[in-house]
């Protein structure tokens, strides 16, 4: 037994890998901005309420931004979020429960949410709407909205589709009952000159993705063009793909460093970037400077993140911002 | 009918143990919400002293307002769990019941009332449809709602999007009857400066009612003796099809109240909400002191139980803990406070 430990403990010791791992992500970090307060205004407390699921790689990258302007504004961050409306304002009256100095908020289910923003602003804590709500954030009394107008990315999606000749795309939807994803499936029709169907899968269960796009994938063949509305769907996608025997074109919204990579190699046709690093760094940002100098942003139109088209031509240096986690 | 440990000495004279009187202070210690009371009450002096803002008028009423959108539903799934059967359709439920109400009225362009009550019917019907399926054939509940609760999800999201177009509803605020049913489902009572949801008044009222069936009436006797023993009860007469189908219509009744609550509150409905739910409404109940078996429990358990779960979700974000964690922590506090609940139960029968 002990010579067995000895022998695992040895090889481990000798087996170094030259690539990859913690070694080359500490290297990687090295290259990220990090530092301490650059200003000297009091510490204030700003909180982030999103109604983002559990363990999502998009959110992840938003928090990133915020947490990296609230580092530089001498910001206190506190993020929470959930992915059921009703939880979410309770979350919101938390947040103004707990006196914050600002408040960012999502409004994926706009008409749940007026009536906390409401309650923000009768308290007098200044809110800024990120991500989606572009519509109703300044009908709430919201400062600026920050986002993508998702008709406008749907919209920029149906145009590549068409410079890149398809016929017959799909469009995967992973949440049911988001209408930001409705409207992305919406505007690409609206522009796509071929002909283009709403498939829905469950973006909880990745098997289930999977076998969902292998599925319409075989039942029609003809389908030259998927488009996922989530950077971690493009890459179950292209395995449905190969699955399915299908020529199909993989494009997708979002970015990750899968995606940076598979538009790399070619095997991702374009991605529609919203920049979500910048959503949290510039929502946090915007707050601090409406606390120290009452600056607001967007002359009361949303401030747009995108939509941005990245194909093969840019991915390279992405991929090394993705993997860092901030693209 | 919660099955005690026999008396360890007969008492000196020989009397016939069923007339023992009992003090009032072992009453107490052997009712089942007992141990969830004391769960409850470390819960709350354990988030009083880890975060300061937990104390305030204002995030007691914000905990309440999340205790009582679970409690209205754990009442009724309680009173289901004693008389010893499941309902997992309950979570999906109350997003149909507010999906119904919504669009009959917009379509109709009725009165909002009309689709309230609409709803009503519907989700009652619903209910009847598990208790009836549930007596007439003979898979175990736990598999018929599981099939309800896949075809209302199913149906949520065709029904909407067939009908409106669009995974939400339509906006209903500028409809006759509106107003008068937010102040009746989503409206807010101010007290002393804090603003309380109607949604508690609910909860408690249902409360009331539950503990009085359950207490004071031959029906109550019934659910206790449809869940200790179907077959015993059945032999000495007890109507053990109409108990149950009336158990799955009170849970429908929860539904449909939530439902409205979530209607009126947010105006607009979101097709895809609820699922998963039903088991946060059981858990409520368990940690409140019912059994999964049946048989044993109370309404007043529940209710506590919904709080010890509205306090551990919004105290975590009180306490500014990370987010990532949230769940974990959830769990372990329900899994403590049950264990707890078990504890505190074991040692009251003990002492009789």
């Amino acid at each position: 037994m002990g010579a067995v430990l000895v022998a695992v403990l040895g090889a481990s010791l000798v087996g170094c890998s030259s690539t990859g791992g913690k070694r080359a992500e500490d290297a990687r970090k090295a290259a990220q901005a990090s530092g301490r307060a650059a200003v000297d205004t009091p510490r204030w407390t700003f909180a982030m309420i999103t109604h983002s699921g559990d363990g999502d790689t998009f959110w992840d990258i938003v928090q990133n931004g915020a947490k990296q302007a609230a580092v530089k504004d001498n910001i206190k961050f506190l993020y929470s979020h959930h992915d059921e409306a009703q939880q979410q304002a309770q979350l919101v009256d938390a947040a103004i429960d707990k006196k914050v100095d600002g408040i960012i908020v999502t409004l994926a289910k706009p008409d749940a949410m007026k009536a906390a923003v409401a309650r923000a602003r009768k308290a007098g804590i200044p809110v800024v709407t990120v991500n989606s709500g572009s519509e109703e954030s300044k009908a709430f009394g919201a400062l600026t909205h920050i986002g993508q107008d998702e008709t406008i990315a749907g919209e920029a999606v149906g145009e590549e589709l068409n410079k890149r000749g398809k016929k017959k795309a799909l469009c995967v939807l992973h949440e049911q009952g988001n209408v930001g994803h409705e409207q992305r499936c919406e505007g690409a029709k609206k522009t796509f000159k071929g002909e283009m169907k709403n498939l829905y899968v469950e973006g909880t269960n990745m098997p289930d993705v999977q076998s969902g796009i292998e599925a319409k994938l075989q039942a029609d063949k003809d389908i030259d063009a998927v488009v996922t509305l989530g950077a971690p769907f493009a890459d179950t996608a292209v395995k449905a793909k190969e699955g399915a025997n299908s020529k199909a074109e993989i494009d997708t919204f979002d970015l990750n460093e899968k995606v940076a990579g598979g538009l790399k190699s070619g095997t991702l046709g374009f991605a529609v970037d919203q920049q979500p690093y910048l959503q949290g760094y510039e929502a946090v940002d915007l707050l601090w400077l409406y606390k120290y100098n009452a600056d607001v942003l967007g002359g009361g139109k949303p401030v747009l993140t995108g939509p941005q088209i990245v194909t093969k031509d840019q991915a390279g240096e992405l991929e090394d911002y993705a993997k860092r986690g901030t693209r | 009918m919660s099955a005690t440990a026999p008396a360890p000495h007969k008492p000196a004279k020989a009397a016939d143990e069923r007339l023992l009187t009992t003090s009032p202070l072992k009453k107490l210690l052997g009712r089942p919400e007992l141990g969830s009371v004391v769960g409850a009450v470390a819960v709350f002096l354990f988030f009083a002293i880890i975060a300061d803002s937990f104390l305030q008028a204002n995030s007691i009423a914000t905990v309440l307002y999340a205790a009582s959108t679970i409690g209205i539903m754990a009442v009724p799934v309680a009173l289901l769990m004693i008389g010893g059967e499941f309902d997992l359709s309950a979570g999906v439920m109350v997003t149909t019941s507010a999906l119904m109400s919504s669009m009959f009225s917009y379509q109709m362009t009725a009165n909002v009332w009309v689709g309230v009550g609409v709803s009503l019917l519907a989700t009652l019907a619903i209910g009847v449809f598990n208790g009836v399926m549930l007596i007439r054939t003979d898979p175990p509940s736990f598999i018929i709602t599981l099939g309800t609760f896949l075809m209302l999800t199913g149906m949520n999201l065709g029904f909407t999007k067939l009908i409106s177009g669009t995974v939400s509803t339509k906006s209903i605020s500028d409809m006759e009857g509106f107003s008068s049913a937010k102040d009746v489902f989503a409206s807010t009572i101010t007290i002393g400066g804090v603003d309380f949801k109607i949604t508690i008044v609910w909860w408690l009222a249902m409360v009331a009612v539950a503990t009085w069936i359950l207490l004071r009436t031959r029906a109550g006797n019934w659910i206790f003796a449809v869940g200790g023993g179907e077959q015993a009860a059945r032999a000495v007469g007890v109507p053990v099809g109409r108990t149950k189908i009336g158990l799955y219509m009170g849970v429908a009744f929860g539904a449909w109240v939530s439902g409205q609550h979530l209607l009126f509150n947010y105006d607009v409905v979101q097709s895809g909400e609820g699922v998963g739910n039903e088991l946060i409404y059981i858990i409520a109940a368990v940690i409140g002191g019912c059994l999964i078996t049946g048989g044993y429990g109370s309404a007043v358990g529940a209710a506590v139980g919904a709080l010890i779960f509205g306090m551990t979700s919004k105290g975590i974000v009180y306490a500014e803990w990370n987010p990532d964690w949230f769940k974990f922590f959830l769990g372990a506090m329900l899994l403590l406070a049950t264990l707890l609940n078990a504890w505190v139960r074991k040692r009251a029968e003990a002492t009789k």
